[in-house]
C-alpha cells in the first residue's frame, strides 16, 4: 500500500464516518478515495485540471471541473458536513470569500495552508532579503501560484473576524505526523511549517454570498 | 494491405411497430397511432438485463451509431466511443440506438404514411417535442424487455434527450452522460434554426410541405439550411485551420463560383446532406429542439426537473470552443444537478473543434467516458 500523506491522515482522523464531504482542489481524488474507503463518506470533488477530473472519474468519484474562486456557488447551502481545502487557500484570489463559501456549503471546513511566519521563511527574508523558497513554498516569486500568503497569526485574525470557531488545529511538517498545536501560540507561529484547521461557524445561519447565485436560467 | 483482425461486433437492427392500442401520446395533446421505431443494437442483453445502454442521436444523425452504416457504407457516427475496447463495448454492453420520432430513417415522421389519408403526413404530422422523442424511446426500451437502463448517453440533441430521461424516467436509468448540450434552446439557437427552416420553406419545391406528392423535394433550401447549421457546428479556429483563405483554383473567378475552399466545402456539405435527410423532418426536429426548455415544465427551476434523479450518476461534458451549446449551459445543468443532490461530474474539454468535437477524436472525452462508465459499471455489477 502506498504511503498516506500526513495531512490526509490528519483529515481522515477529523472526519466523521458516513459524512458528506466536498474536497475543493481534489487533484486525482486520492483523499476522497481514502475517505470513502476508511470512513465510508459520500464525497464530491472540485478540481481545476481536466486531467485531474478524468483521474477522479476513473476512480468512480463524482467530480466537477471548477475553480475555488468561481464555482463554489454551484453548491447549495448546507449540502455537506465537511468542505476540505488543502494547501489551496493561499492560491485563491479571494481567500476570505472562499472561506465563507466553504462554511456556507458545509457545516465544517478543513483548511490547510503554509505558514509564512515559519522561522525558515523569516530567516530567508531577514538574512538574504529574498522571497523564501521552502518545502511548502517551493517556487520562486515570479511563478508561484501562492498569491495570498499569510502567517498563523494572520489566519487567526481572519478566523475571529469571520466569527468562526476553531475545533481542531495541527502543525504539519512534511513526512511527519501532524502535531496538535495551540493556534494562538507565538512560538507555533515560528515553529509550524504549515497549519491545518477544523473550523465551524459560531452563528447558526450560514452567511449567504452578497450576490447569491441567481435562480436557474435567470429566474 | 491490412487484414481485419477484430471480430465483427454483434449487430442487429429492425423496426418496432406498436399496436394501435399503444399510441404515442404527445405533449401537444395529440397522439400518434401505430408508432414505428427504427432501432439498431450492438452487443447482447445479459441474463439479468442490467447492461442495456440507450444512445440518443443528434439532429441529423440516425440509429446507426456504430458498426457500418447500411446505406452509406461508412462507419457509424460514434464508433470512437462504441466498439471493442471503447468506453461502450458490445462485449460488455447491450447498446441500443433508435431513430427519433419525427426522423427520416425508419421511425414515424412527417415522411411516413398517414394511416387516415393513405398519403405522406407532410405538415399534417403533429409537432413533436424532445419529451415525445423520449417517451417513444421509453416505449421501445420497455418493449425490448429492459426495465432499467445501465446508461442513457447522448450528445447535442441526444444530450437533451438524456436530460429529459433524467426528468421523466429517473427510476429507469442508472447513469447518464450528456455531451455538448443544454437544458434549453437559447435565442441564438432558435435564430439559427429559423434561418434553416425559412431556407427550406422558401424553396418553391417545398410546396407547403407536400413535395412528396409532387415527386420533387426542396433540395436547394435544405442544402442552405445545412450550410448555415454546419457553420454553427465548427469554430472559427477550426475553419481557419482547415481552409484559411485558400482558393479552389489558381486566381479568383471574378464571379460567384466557389472560389474559396470553404465555399466549396459548405456546398458539398449541403449537397450531400440532401441525399440523406428529409426537409420536413428537419423542420419538425429543429422545432422540437427550439421548444426544449426543461426548466419551464418545472416552475422555471431546472433543479426541480432533477429532483427525483438524485440516485442517478451524471457525467456532463462540454468543449471550450463550442459556441452552439457553450460550457455555461453545461454548468447550468451541473448546478441544477448539485442543487438536486445528484451525483454529478463535469469536465470542460479543451478543444478548438467547436460543437462537432463530440463526434471527433478527443482523447480526454474518451478517457473521461471510459473512466465514468467503468466505475458506474462496477457499481452496477457489470463485468
Amino acid at each position: 500500500m502506498t504511503a498516506v500523506r500526513e495531512d490526509f491522515r490528519e483529515i481522515l482522523r477529523l472526519v466523521r464516518p458516513g459524512s458528506r464531504v466536498l474536497d475543493v482542489g481534489c487533484g486525482g481524488g486520492e483523499l476522497l478515495e481514502l475517505l470513502a474507503r476508511e470512513k465510508q463518506i459520500d464525497g464530491r470533488g472540485v478540481e481545476i485540471s481536466p486531467q485531474g477530473v478524468s483521474a477522479c472519474l476513473a476512480r468512480g468519484l463524482a467530480v466537477m471541473q471548477g475553480d475555488a474562486d468561481r464555482d463554489l456557488d454551484q453548491f447549495p447551502t448546507g449540502a455537506f458536513d465537511y468542505a476540505v481545502l488543502s494547501q489551496t487557500l493561499q492560491a485563491t484570489h479571494n481567500p476570505r470569500t472562499v472561506l465563507m463559501e466553504l462554511l456556507r456549503i458545509a457545516e465544517r471546513a478543513v483548511v490547510s495552508f503554509p505558514n509564512f511566519g515559519h522561522w525558515r521563511v523569516r530567516w530567508s527574508l531577514l538574512s538574504q532579503g529574498r522571497m523564501p523558497e521552502t518545502q511548502f513554498l517551493p517556487e520562486p516569486w515570479w511563478s508561484t501560484p501562492n498569491i495570498h500568503l499569510c502567517t498563523l497569526a494572520d489566519f487567526n485574525a481572519l478566523v475571529s473576524d469571520l466569527d468562526l470557531r476553531i475545533e481542531a488545529c495541527a502543525a504539519l511538517t512534511r513526512d511527519r505526523p501532524a502535531r496538535p498545536m495551540n493556534p494562538d501560540s507565538v512560538i507555533e507561529n515560528w515553529r509550524a511549517e504549515a497549519a491545518l484547521f477544523l473550523l465551524a461557524r459560531n452563528s447558526a445561519e450560514p452567511v449567504e454570498p452578497e450576490a447569491p447565485p441567481g435562480d436557474l436560467f435567470g429566474g | 494491405m491490412t487484414l481485419e483482425t477484430t471480430p465483427p461486433i454483434e449487430q442487429d437492427s429492425g423496426v418496432w411497430r406498436f399496436p394501435a392500442d399503444q399510441p404515442l401520446t404527445l405533449e401537444s395533446g395529440g397522439q400518434i397511432d401505430g408508432l414505428e421505431m427504427a432501432w439498431s443494437s450492438y452487443g447482447r442483453l445479459n441474463a439479468d438485463r442490467s447492461n442495456a445502454v440507450l444512445v440518443c442521436h443528434a439532429l441529423t444523425l440516425d440509429q446507426y451509431a456504430a458498426g457500418i452504416h447500411p446505406v452509406s457504407g461508412k462507419p457509424g457516427w460514434w464508433t470512437r466511443l462504441i466498439g471493442p475496447g471503447k468506453p461502450l463495448d458490445p462485449a460488455k454492453h447491450f447498446i441500443v440506438c433508435a431513430n427519433v420520432v419525427g426522423g427520416c430513417m425508419g421511425s414515424t415522421g412527417p415522411g411516413s404514411i398517414n394511416p387516415v389519408t393513405g398519403r405522406p403526413w407532410g405538415l399534417a404530422f403533429p409537432v413533436i417535442t424532445i419529451g415525445d422523442m423520449v417517451r417513444a424511446q421509453a416505449m421501445l426500451i420497455e418493449a425490448m424487455g429492459v426495465s432499467t437502463l445501465f446508461a442513457v448517453v447522448g450528445g447535442s440533441m441526444g444530450g437533451m434527450q438524456v436530460l429529459q430521461w433524467a426528468a421523466d424516467y429517473p427510476e429507469r436509468m442508472f447513469s447518464a452522460v450528456c455531451v455538448a448540450t443544454a437544458a434549453r434552446h437559447t435565442a441564438q439557437n432558435i435564430a439559427f434554426h429559423e434561418v434553416g427552416r425559412q431556407a427550406i420553406m422558401a424553396d418553391p419545391d417545398w410546396r407547403g410541405g407536400e413535395y412528396a406528392l409532387h415527386g420533387g423535394r426542396p433540395g436547394k433550401g435544405l442544402a442552405v439550411a445545412r450550410m448555415a447549421a454546419h457553420i454553427t457546428y465548427l469554430s472559427e479556429a477550426a475553419l481557419q485551420r482547415k481552409f484559411g483563405r485558400e482558393l479552389q483554383r489558381d486566381g479568383l473567378s471574378w464571379g460567384f463560383d466557389a472560389d474559396f475552399q470553404v465555399e466549396s466545402y459548405l456546398r458539398y456539405q449541403g449537397a450531400s446532406f440532401v441525399d440523406r435527410f428529409d426537409a420536413n423532418s428537419y423542420l419538425y426536429i429543429t422545432r422540437a429542439m427550439d421548444y426544449f426548455d426543461l426548466a419551464a415544465a418545472h416552475g422555471g427551476v431546472l433543479a426541480e426537473a432533477f429532483r427525483k434523479a438524485r440516485d442517478v450518476r451524471f457525467c456532463v461534458l462540454s468543449f471550450t470552443s463550442d459556441w452552439l451549446y457553450p460550457t455555461v449551459e453545461s454548468r447550468q445543468i451541473v448546478r441544477a444537478l448539485n442543487a438536486a443532490g445528484a451525483r454529478a461530474s463535469f469536465v470542460e474539454i479543451e478543444s478548438d473543434k467547436g460543437h462537432d468535437a463530440f463526434l471527433l477524436d478527443e482523447p480526454v472525452m474518451e478517457a473521461a467516458l471510459a473512466g465514468f462508465l467503468d466505475a458506474a459499471g462496477a457499481a452496477r455489477g457489470l463485468s
